[in-house]
């Protein structure tokens, strides 16, 4: 084994000066825009003046944070994104496994190639495209769900319009548009699974069932641990796009999570510091959600992010 | 024809097996079924008569075919010029990503080279913490970017996850001897990455290359907060007037009350031609790339 020395700088410098130079844009890219707005969340604490920039403004402490608590409708915000991913995750994280296990029970050939493919359509459609077919599949008068719902005696059911009918449409979409790409992942766990162990315990007499129970399932339980606690990691990271564009006013009650929040109250309303404030608490909880879940799969199986 | 007795026959398959086989086969094509159900559908209603749509007798096939939709989508000055708008942004986008992620992905996979770790470090803590929507906006702002194509182009210039994935795969995958006899044989660090290193790293790039494309066409959030000017709209913010907010702009047919009739006719598959139009090229490309894409989640679910 070659030992490892530590690179001085003198001989990195002249061996890899010419890297050095192509790393400049790459170092300016991420001191720019992801550097220097943490440098900006400082105005949570301030109150921003556009032309006094993020240093000149007034220091006025927590008060931004003391207003959002105080508001009425901070923990329906809370509760509303957290209520929405984790019903998201207990929808679209069982999916994706059980297809993983039918694609690995399938032959290789074109049939398994096509399920494949057509179940991965879904995750190359813009958020925009999906919420349009929602849109349009939903329609009171011309929409086909609601064809369908006359065709078998109901009466037509205004989607968009219905609060209660946010979350469903929002997680159906979400497992349909993300099935077939989450279930790669597992399908690769799967694809490392000791051959020789089907082998023997073929020739023992198991059956396929017994197999996939016994043999295969074990064998991808510590990927499926991780997946689901790295996803325990983001509930409180819900994406935007998609929530903001399934928005209207009548289903606002359940649909405003604090990413939509944050963009109404900061872009839309000029709150800047108060926007800035909720999203920096955002991020916050977030980061340790995810230190922590990482500290504890680390010690549970070894495997960690970094 | 081989004949019975020689015929290489698998072990027979127990009744379980076979049911088992059946129920796979069976829960596949639910599946598949369920994913294609509205993408046909969408297909399928932009082609047909949107008198038919409207009396709800599309359920699968197109019925009453005709193409006025795709004529009045193919006509719209707004659909046209965000296209362009859309092509422009992911090709060019698309470029300076992969070169950028390159850069830096390359330079940091050398393990002699001082600083990498603590680069590396950094950069992976932006994929954990980030400043958030408003800060960022903010930044965007100061540069003079907003209203500009730049906005479009470099707050997404590289993505942390991305240049971690191409930084494993230059690591784990790509000799490292042969960077070393370049080396030795005189071949400059960068003409090294260019003659040596990229020849082979064919798979990788066409992972990021998808992976960047797909996520400028699709690209509407940065649209919406930093463009304010309709000549630098891409598709998707056109999309969302025609689809989510019923807008048809200049398709709406004018001051004229025949035309509008018909034009609140034809949207019923107008709609659906725009989706078709908006997404059929990456469907088209998709699955050609495949299999690089499916490696391409195995090497970033390495630890690196």
């Amino acid at each position: 084994m070659q030992k490892i020395r530590r690179p001085s700088v003198k001989r990195s410098l002249r061996k890899y000066w010419d890297l050095y130079l192509i790393l400049i844009p790459v170092v300016a890219y991420f001191v720019l825009f992801k550097f220097l707005p943490m440098y900006g969340l400082q105005i949570a604490f301030r109150d921003y003046k556009p032309r006094r920039g993020f240093w000149g403004s007034d220091w006025v402490g927590l008060k931004h944070f003391i207003r959002f608590f105080s508001t009425y409708t901070c923990w329906q915000i809370i509760s509303n994104t957290l209520v929405l991913s984790l019903l998201t995750l207990f929808f679209t994280f069982p999916l994706p496994i059980l297809l993983a296990l039918i694609l690995n029970e399938m032959r290789d050939g074109p049939c398994k190639k096509t399920v494949q493919t057509i179940t991965y359509a879904p995750h190359f459609l813009s958020t925009v495209v999906v919420v349009g077919m929602i849109t349009a599949f939903c329609s009171p008068s011309t929409g086909i769900v609601n064809t369908l719902i006359k065709a078998f005696g109901g009466d037509p059911i205004y989607f968009m319009a219905k609060a209660e009918w946010f979350r469903p449409l929002y997680v159906i979409s979400e497992v349909w548009t993300n099935t077939g790409w989450d279930s790669i992942i597992f399908l690769s766990a799967l694809s490392s699974v000791d051959v020789q162990m089907y082998e023997a315990a073929k020739i023992d007499g198991a059956s396929r069932m017994k197999m996939l129970r016994w043999i295969t399932l074990p064998s991808i339980m510590p990927t499926i641990a991780i997946m689901l606690i790295l996803h325990c990691g983001r509930v409180m990271s819900i994406g935007f796009e998609k929530v903001f564009l399934l928005q209207t006013d009548l289903n606002i009650g359940v649909s405003e999570v604090i990413s939509t929040f944050v963009y109404q109250q900061g872009i839309r309303s000029a709150q800047t510091s108060y926007a800035t404030a909720v999203g920096l608490m955002n991020s916050v909880v977030n980061f340790i959600l995810v230190i922590t879940v990482n500290t504890i799969s680390k010690r549970v199986s070894e495997v960690s992010l970094w | 024809m081989v004949k019975a007795g020689y015929r290489r026959r698998r072990i027979r398959l127990s009744a379980e097996d076979r049911v088992f086989g059946i129920v796979t086969y069976t829960l596949a094509i639910l599946f598949m079924l369920v994913c294609a159900y509205p993408l046909i559908y969408v297909l399928s209603a932009s082609v047909s008569n949107p008198a038919l749509i409207v009396s709800g007798k599309i359920v699968l096939l197109p019925k009453g075919i005709q193409f006025r939709a795709y004529e009045a989508v193919f006509k719209s000055e707004d659909v046209l010029l965000g296209y362009r708008n859309a092509i422009f942004y992911a090709f060019a986008g698309t470029a300076i990503n992969i070169v950028l992620t390159t850069a830096g992905a390359y330079v940091l996979s050398r393990p002699d080279l001082w600083g990498r770790t603590a680069i590396t470090f950094l950069i992976s803590f932006t994929m954990f913490f980030s400043g958030g929507m408003i800060p960022t906006y903010i930044t965007i702002k100061n540069l003079g970017m907003i209203n500009t194509v730049w906005a479009m182009l470099l707050p997404g210039a590289i993505s942390a996850t991305n240049l971690l994935i191409m930084r494993n795969f230059f690591t784990h995958s790509v000799p490292q001897e042969i960077i070393e006899a370049a080396y030795v044989d005189g071949c400059s660090n960068i003409g090294t990455l260019c003659r040596i290193v990229l020849p082979v790293s064919g798979s990788i790039i066409a992972v990021m290359v998808i992976f960047y494309f797909v996520g400028h066409w699709n690209a509407y959030f940065s649209a919406m907060i930093y463009l304010n000017d309709k000549k630098l709209y891409p598709l998707q913010v056109f999309l969302r007037e025609i689809l989510i907010q019923n807008q048809l702009g200049d398709m709406s047919g004018g001051a004229d009350t025949v035309n509008q009739a018909e034009m609140t006719l034809l949207y019923e598959a107008l709609k659906f031609a725009v989706i078709t139009v908006a997404t059929l090229p990456i469907m088209c490309v998709y699955p050609f790339l495949q299999r690089y894409f499916v490696k391409g989640v195995m090497i970033g679910s390495i630890k690196g």
